[in-house]
């Protein structure tokens, strides 16, 4: 081994990561498209929507009202230090709607939907099933990537819509139940603080995750090597990468709309 | 019809086709033979456009694969795959239908489904196979069903990437008989790649090796016995010793 080869390793990782991100903006060029332009698969993107939007119901209901009511004993727990517990209502609205219900609904989005899509693609690929779309005069990014990237980008912000309303009543629930607050006051505390812009935030964050996950599911399922070590590495990589993307975005986004 | 002049294709340092010349014409079947591994599924995928090759050029009908237009250069083919190649998600009918239910080929979804139960008869298999999902098909039906989608729109030009690996000889009969049968009904142009001989001498008019990357021998199929080439002798009497290694 010489001296060199530190750098030399250095330097290919770079090299790698900086065609990874060219590879990856090609794809999102490319699927962006395969969005705006014709023929529309509308049945595949309906089922799409069932897919990532409906199916993933549960999970962000669980993960959003166990949320909601952690957060809720959190804050109460923290402002009961400078007597403040009445803030309770307020900030477990506000942080669920700016922050955690995109943000944790998105991680459970891509968990479940960003591999299954990226094993689907990836398993269709190793089986020559995308081959066999091209013969059949169909494009594999107009018929699997763009249906999937738009019903993503649109079911995500109704998901995290949902899991806003349902982490704020698992913090309702707690709060009135376990901490003695009055009902009806909950209630008004909580809207009345909650302005437009924070649930327009979170389900901005929200589209941007859904783009994210089936990006990269259909990006690395494309990628996908050979056989069942090939599906099962495109399927890890797509759910890391996604999650990964999600947490910069987040940052990202939160300093555009909130950092002044 | 189908011209290779002088093709090349290298997958990293890793040559594959060296230089393959070969014709099809109009509605003959032409087997390309040859060991695993010696380009003949890659020689296909570069005729439908699926692999780019590296050099040389690919005419069906004098036109330059590489310079039509997709869509309507595609409309032209069919193509069964080694693995059926079925669309998981779909059903029976869909898949064969594929083509007719989008693109330019689009028909009414009812007119779809009827085209492809007939298909399905065309290939031995009952109207209950039409609605269910490839996972409940045994191999050979599977493959059938990849049969029927090849021949949906009615190709001008088909090609069978190993119709008969994994089936068993009977099942492998029946779809070779198939495979001929519909190429003469149908005067298709026929590119069939295999290591079967018994399927080189159901379905070949014409057959060609492939051996090292280029066309070693190619003939009718009434010579491939007695052509002397010592490639051709030792694939088809299946010996372990001859010019072609055993261990590659």
């Amino acid at each position: 081994m010489t001296l060199t080869a530190p750098v030399a390793s250095l330097g290919r990782s770079t090299l790698a990561a900086i065609a990874s991100l060219g590879r990856i903006s090609i794809f999102t060029a490319r699927t962006l498209r395969h969005i705006a332009t014709p023929p529309f698969y509308l049945r595949e993107f309906w089922q799409a929507v069932i897919a990532i939007g409906w199916l993933s119901l549960p999970v962000v209901g669980l993960t959003a009202v166990f949320t909601g009511a952690a957060l809720a004993l959190q804050i109460y727990a923290g402002s009961a230090r400078f007597s403040a517990e009445a803030v309770v209502p307020q900030i477990v609205a506000i942080g669920m709607v700016r922050e955690l219900g995109p943000v944790l609904g998105s991680l459970m989005v891509a968990a479940r939907v960003a591999s299954s899509i990226a094993a689907e693609i990836g398993t269709m690929k190793v089986t020559e099933q995308i081959d066999a779309l091209v013969t059949l005069s169909t494009h594999p990014m107009k018929y699997l990537t763009a249906p999937r990237v738009l019903a993503a980008t649109l079911t995500v912000p109704a998901l995290v819509a949902v899991g806003d309303s349902i982490g704020i009543m698992g913090g309702y629930l707690v709060a009135t139940t376990r901490l003695g607050f009055n009902e009806a006051a909950y209630v008004k505390n909580t809207f009345e603080f909650l302005e437009f812009w924070d649930v327009g935030s979170g389900l901005v964050k929200g589209a941007v995750f859904g783009f994210i996950i089936a990006l990269m599911g259909c990006y690395y399922g494309m990628n996908s090597g050979r056989g069942a070590q090939g599906v099962g590495a495109a399927t890890k990589a797509a759910v890391v990468a996604a999650s990964v993307l999600i947490l910069a975005a987040n940052y990202i986004l939160t300093e555009a709309f909130f950092a002044s | 019809m189908i011209r290779l002049d002088n093709v090349h294709k290298t997958f990293g340092t890793h040559p594959v086709l060296r230089g393959v010349t070969l014709d099809v014409p109009r509605g003959e079947s032409m087997v390309i033979i040859g060991g695993s591994g010696t380009g003949k599924s890659v020689t296909l995928k570069c005729v439908l456009g699926l692999v780019t090759p590296d050099s040389g050029t690919i005419t069906v009908d004098g036109q330059d694969v590489t310079r039509a237009d997709r869509d309507e250069f595609l409309s032209h083919f069919g193509m069964l795959f080694q693995g059926g190649a079925l669309f998981d998600s779909l059903r029976v009918w869909e898949n064969v239908a594929f083509r007719l239910l989008r693109g330019s080929l689009k028909k009414p979804r009812e007119e779809a489904r009827a085209i492809a139960i007939d298909k399905l008869r065309r290939v031995g298999l009952r109207s209950a196979v039409a609605d269910l999902y490839p996972a409940e098909l045994s191999g050979g039906m599977q493959k059938r069903v990849g049969l029927a989608r090849a021949i949906a729109a009615d190709p001008q030009i088909i090609f069978f990437d190993e119709p008969t690996t994994g089936l068993d000889p009977i099942m492998s009969g029946v779809i070779n008989d198939l495979i001929r049968e519909i190429v003469v009904e149908m005067g298709a142009t026929a590119m069939t790649i295999t290591h079967d001989m018994s399927s080189v001498r159901a379905i070949a008019d014409k057959v060609a090796m492939l051996h090292d990357g280029v066309i070693q021998w190619s003939g009718p199929v009434g010579e491939l016995d007695a052509t002397p080439d010592p490639y051709v002798q030792q694939f088809i009497h299946g010996r372990a010793d001859g010019p072609i290694e055993a261990v590659r």
